[in-house]
């Protein structure tokens, strides 16, 4: 027979014993085991509304927007964040404090990206500089500077590192893909003549480079043959696109009409799914490390989580103080969500809204397993679903989505 | 042939001017060479334009020169074979493959080009990537991802490896290490001190299996007498106990005889020893007023004589209890000494002292504690005494004992006399009466020295009857216990009230004829003693100072009538049956009412339809099918649809099932740890992806998966996690068997 560890609570306040009881699992002694597990259910997703309290903290400082954000490879507590002043902050987040500041670029600092390694910084700034920086702060009485800058002819909007090799890529009026050792690109990737808003290498084949330009379409390259391979040409103009980690095919890109598109990079007729639920144009995206999740950020102040296989988002995440969301990042720990916005702040979210943080007990995770296991099985049942769907909007938002909805519908009626 | 016509006249005509000197002519030759050397060198073969050089009549239109016109022929010449191709037939060749040829494309334009080096490219690109399609899939479908994939192993590091890598710095360091060297602690692997390796070299293999023998041989002895002492220590049956304690009694006086006679300083101690603990035994608290009969006697002193004179009597025995006693004949007659006593342990050694300054024979009468002996003492301590008797083992001891126990009675009796009395005025002479049938010497003293106190002193009947039952509920089993209950109840009823009083006193009466008789079935001693305290028990009914008492007595006895009182309105099943028959009257189908008044015939006030009209537009429904629950009488099944659990209910099926059975099955299956062992619940409730806390999660990459297609079709189900620690890696597998 199995034992049972049972909790004994009238010596719980001194110390926790556990001792094994004989369990009897005769189906017949434990009846009405649906409406008891329904209960159970239902109590957990009260729970669990009750408990998502996912803003953590804001990290601010900033003297103006933020408009770029990278994360530290080699550390999870560090990351970086770039201004529209030019400005370049990193940031300790287990301190929430803001440890060094660099004013790298004068104009915006259009993009910046982390080295694979972790030891330096690159950031590409409205002054038609790229500049490396490294990551641990000057010796006293040492100048901050970059360890390179190149000067281009252009401007660069946006730049991303190799995830392997010591090769990094910018965009502006065209693709360059760089050494880091040269002043000049290895070569330049071009396709029809428009300004290219943001470059993304993939993490897996990382030969493989996807671009959206504002002539609405997304361009993929291969760094091998340093030729462009494919364009998708959308209905509007796509702002970033972010690759899928644990999928080497999938990546998600953010549209100006509200959506985002996740598409196979081998069949690019008609995208995988089509997500939707942001209001006003999504302004970037950025997937979960697990690659089952990516994270928005839209212009109508406002970011959400969608599964990477739904429709809809699962999680909204506002407040009344913040703007428009520019900037969105995952961290790679799979916890926390952080988000820069027009109104100079970083905000740290839970990824997970109802989350306890912290060590738990191994009871309290099979709880919490438990629970989330119940909630999956009755996610269907009215009731549940109603509570477990219930977020709060902001008018604002409300009223558009309203909007929307009906929009939706008299299209489809025509 | 028109153009090599042509070129002949020209040549013809360009020669004509220049026929006349002979240095030009040589001249020209070479000219000629020269022209033919460098016609050769573009490859291609001209035909040799033959040269008309000198003028001649004979012009052949066969194009025949007469330069060579005197020469002689040579035969072998002739010999020669013509030439088998003709000059033209190369140039025809030329011909046939220039028709065949098309022409040139125009190269392609940039643009073009690109498209096609892209196109190429990506069909490339797409099939690389195509590569991760199978882990892709496995990975969607995992029941489990951990989190990062790949995990570092901890290694554990040797520690003299450790430990040479590291020196000690710090002066704190360099002096623990000094004080480890110094006592020579181990510091490298095997940790073993000197003298732990020397007490390891030191046994050998035959001295350990003799002393692990030994020890073994040990070990099982002493289970066995475990096991003994556990064996004799749950039987239950008294005698066997009080044959055992007697028989240990015995062993200690003879012990102590021999000490007596052989050491008797020694003896002399051990008996001080023995007076001590009895000293000991006796300022415990025992019969101080602190117990909870004693307390509840306080409160009730104050209303009640007879507790007061509990009370009393109580605080005199605590009184006499304290007192010193003097040791006068050390080396008595153990046979006196009570088996009840409750010093049990401490009692076979202790001589009774004086008989007639025991404490416990003179509380015997009046300590709740021995009481019940009173009422069925015959029957219970008779038995035993008489199976002491075939014992035979020493007689002499044995009458002693019958001698005491009749000596207590004597006393009981003698009490009871007094309680019965004191209501009725009878006082001492009754108990003269009993001190002179009991011929005894002491026990009259006793009495008398009672007799002082009994005036005041009389132990509360309530409470006697109270420990009684316990008693009597103690000695038998539950049964028992049960139809004594019963008995009790059946019985009360009988017995008027006013009789009691008498009967009680002619019981007492009869109780000690059979005290005279010494000896008497049991069976009827016990009901006589029941009656006795059913009788009692009347007697305090009938005393009016305690009438809560009363009830709650009353109340104990009748549960179950209290119960039916308290539910005497609540006829359940005869609700239920009335329930039911409606619900059936709700359900059967009523009969539509479609009758007009005064359609057809004449209307008014008090005028009804006709009976033709109702029977023709009274429409009656079918009968009813015949209810499920008709032939369960317990039960009411209701086909309705119930609106407040379907608010709960699911009213579609939701998208990945495919039929409502699969839904309900999903659902009907619980998880929970009240239906499934800890085991499967852990594996039920394991999470779909599990991430550590504080580990960066790189993508996936190649080296995870090398070669993709066996990694899916071939590998390991993994087992699933509960919590992120002690994981078992997904993608290590493949590459571990790689290698």
């Amino acid at each position: 027979a199995y034992l049972e560890l049972h909790y004994i609570p009238w010596v719980s306040n001194v110390c926790v014993t556990l001792t094994a009881v004989p369990r009897n699992y005769d189906p017949a002694l434990h009846p009405f085991e649906v409406p008891r597990e329904y209960t159970r259910a239902l109590n957990a997703t009260k729970l669990e509304r009750v408990f998502a309290k996912p803003f953590l903290s804001s990290l601010d400082g900033h003297r103006d927007g933020v408009n770029c954000m990278a994360k530290h490879p080699k550390s999870l507590s560090t990351v970086l964040s770039g201004a529209c002043d030019g400005e370049v902050k990193i940031w300790n987040l287990t301190k929430r404090q803001c440890i060094r500041t660099i004013q790298a670029h004068e104009g915006f600092v259009r993009g910046m990206c982390a080295r694979f390694c972790g030891t330096s910084f690159f950031t590409v700034g409205d002054d038609k500089t790229v500049k490396q920086w490294k990551m641990e702060s000057p010796e006293y009485g040492e100048e901050e500077e970059p360890i390179h800058t190149i000067l281009g002819k252009t401007v660069y909007t946006g730049i991303d590192h190799h995830w392997k090799e010591a090769v990094f890529a910018t965009c502006g009026h065209q693709v360059d893909i760089w050494d880091e050792q040269r002043t000049s690109p290895m070569c330049s990737l071009t396709w029809g003549f428009d300004s290219i808003s943001s470059v993304k290498f993939n993490p897996i084949e990382t030969y493989l480079l996807g671009s959206c330009a504002s002539d609405r379409n997304i361009v993929l390259y291969d760094m091998r043959k340093s030729t462009p391979l494919k364009k998708v040409i959308l209905n509007m103009r796509t702002n970033t696109l972010c690759w899928n980690p644990m999928e080497a095919f999938i990546f998600t890109a953010a549209n100006e009409d509200y959506n985002l598109y996740t598409f196979d990079m081998r069949f690019l007729e008609s995208p995988v799914m089509v997500h939707m639920d942001h209001v006003s144009a999504v302004l970037d995206v950025d997937y979960s490390p697990t690659g089952k999740e990516f994270v928005s950020a839209s212009f109508d102040k406002s970011v959400r989580i969608f599964p990477v296989d739904k429709g809809h988002s699962r999680e909204v995440y506002h407040t009344k103080r913040m703007q428009h969301v520019i900037t969105v990042k995952w961290t790679s720990d799979n916890k926390y969500i952080l988000c820069g916005s027009d109104e100079m702040n970083i905000r740290l979210w839970k990824a997970n809204a109802s989350e306890k943080l912290g060590v738990l007990a191994p009871r309290e995770k099979a709880a919490m397993n438990y629970n989330q296991k119940l909630k999956e099985k009755f996610q269907y049942h009215p009731k549940i679903r109603r509570i477990a769907q219930h977020r709060h909007l902001p008018k604002s938002i409300y009223c558009q989505v309203k909007e929307q909805r009906i929009m939706r519908e008299a299209r489809r009626r025509k | 042939m028109a153009e090599d016509w042509l070129g002949v006249e020209a040549a013809v005509s360009a020669s004509e001017g220049e026929d006349g000197d002979e240095g030009q002519e040589d001249g020209e030759r070479r000219h000629q060479r020269l022209l033919e050397a460098v016609s050769s060198l573009s490859g291609r073969k001209r035909r040799k334009l033959a040269e008309r050089t000198e003028a001649s009549m004979q012009v052949s239109e066969f194009n025949v020169s007469c330069k060579g016109a005197g020469e002689k022929l040579v035969l072998s010449e002739l010999l020669q074979p013509i030439r088998p191709k003709s000059a033209l037939s190369s140039v025809k060749k030329e011909l046939t493959r220039v028709k065949q040829k098309k022409a040139v494309e125009l190269p392609l334009s940039k643009e073009e080009a690109k498209r096609v080096v892209r196109e190429a490219a990506y069909v490339r690109t797409s099939k690389d990537v195509g590569k991760w399609q199978q882990v892709v899939l496995q990975n969607r479908r995992a029941e489990q991802l951990v989190f990062p994939l790949k995990q570092e192993i901890a290694t554990v590091v040797p520690l003299e490896q450790a430990a040479s890598a590291w020196k000690a710095r710090t002066p704190l360091e360099q002096e623990i290490f000094g004080l480890l060297r110094k006592t020579q602690q181990p510091i490298t692997d095997p940790l073993l001190t000197p003298e732990e390796t020397a007490s390891l070299q030191a046994m050998s293999l035959e001295e350990a299996r003799q002393r692990r023998a030994e020890l073994q041989k040990a070990r099982v002895v002493q289970s066995y007498y475990e096991a003994k002492a556990r064996r004799e220590k749950k039987i239950k049956s008294k005698k066997y106990h009080r044959v055992l304690k007697k028989t240990k009694r015995r062993k200690a006086l003879k012990e102590f005889e021999l000490l007596h006679k052989s050491d008797p300083e020694a003896a002399l101690a051990r008996l001080e020893e023995l007076e001590q603990l009895r000293m000991q035994e006796r300022m415990s608290l025992k019969h101080q007023n602190k117990g909870k009969w004693a307390r509840s006697r306080a409160i009730m002193a104050k209303y009640d004589l007879e507790a007061r004179k509990a009370m009393q009597e109580q605080l005199a025995k605590n009184k006499e209890l304290t007192q010193k006693v003097r040791v006068e004949l050390p080396e008595e007659e153990p046979g006196d000494v009570p088996e009840e006593a409750v010093t049990s342990v401490t009692v076979p050694t202790v001589p009774a002292g004086a008989s007639g300054a025991n404490p416990w024979m003179l509380g015997k009468p009046s300590s709740p504690a021995e009481e019940p002996e009173v009422q069925e003492g015959v029957g219970d301590v008779a038995a035993p005494g008489t199976a002491e008797s075939k014992e035979e083992e020493e007689e002499e001891e044995e009458m002693s004992e019958e001698e005491a126990l009749l000596q207590d009675f004597a006393q009981k009796r003698h009490v009871r006399q007094q309680q019965a009395g004191s209501p009725e005025g009878r006082g001492a002479d009754e108990a003269e009466a009993v001190s002179e049938l009991l011929g005894d010497g002491p026990i009259p003293t006793i009495c008398a020295e009672e007799q002082a106190s009994a005036g005041i002193e009389q132990p509360p009947q309530a409470q006697e009857e109270i420990l009684l039952s316990e008693h009597l509920g103690q000695a038998r089993t539950m049964e028992d216990v049960e139809a004594l209950a019963s008995e009790e109840h059946g019985e009360e009823p009988e017995k008027p009230a006013a009789a009691r009083a008498e009967k009680q006193v002619q019981q007492q009466e009869k109780g000690r004829a059979g005290d005279r008789r010494a000896k008497k079935p049991p069976a009827k001693k016990k009901i006589i003693s029941l009656q006795a305290m059913l009788a009692e028990t009347s007697q305090e009914v009938q005393c009016p100072s305690l009438p809560v008492v009363v009830e709650e007595e009353e109340g104990g006895f009748d549960q179950r009538g209290v119960i039916t009182e308290a539910f005497a309105g609540d006829d359940v099943v005869a609700d239920f049956r009335r329930e039911k028959r409606k619900a059936e009257q709700a359900a059967k189908p009523q009969p539509v009412n479609l009758v007009l008044p005064g359609w057809g015939e004449w209307g008014g006030t008090g005028l009804k339809p006709s009976t033709k009209k109702i029977k023709r537009f009274l429409l009656k429904p079918p009968p009813a099918p015949p209810r499920k629950d008709q032939h369960l009488p317990h039960v009411i099944m209701s086909e309705q649809r119930n609106i407040h659990a379907a608010a709960h209910q699911v009213s579609e099926l939701p998208f990945p099932f495919e039929r409502h059975q699969q839904f309900e099955q999903s659902i009907r299956t619980p998880v929970g740890p009240t239906w499934n062992t800890q085991r499967a619940f852990q594996k039920l409730t394991a999470p779909r992806v599990i991430t550590r806390a504080g580990h960066i999660i790189q993508p996936i990459s190649a080296e995870d998966v090398p070669n993709v297609a066996p990694a899916a079709g071939g590998r390991a189900k993994p087992a699933l996690e509960i919590a992120p620690k002690r994981q078992e890696q997904p993608f290590r597998r493949p590459r571990r068997r790689a290698r």
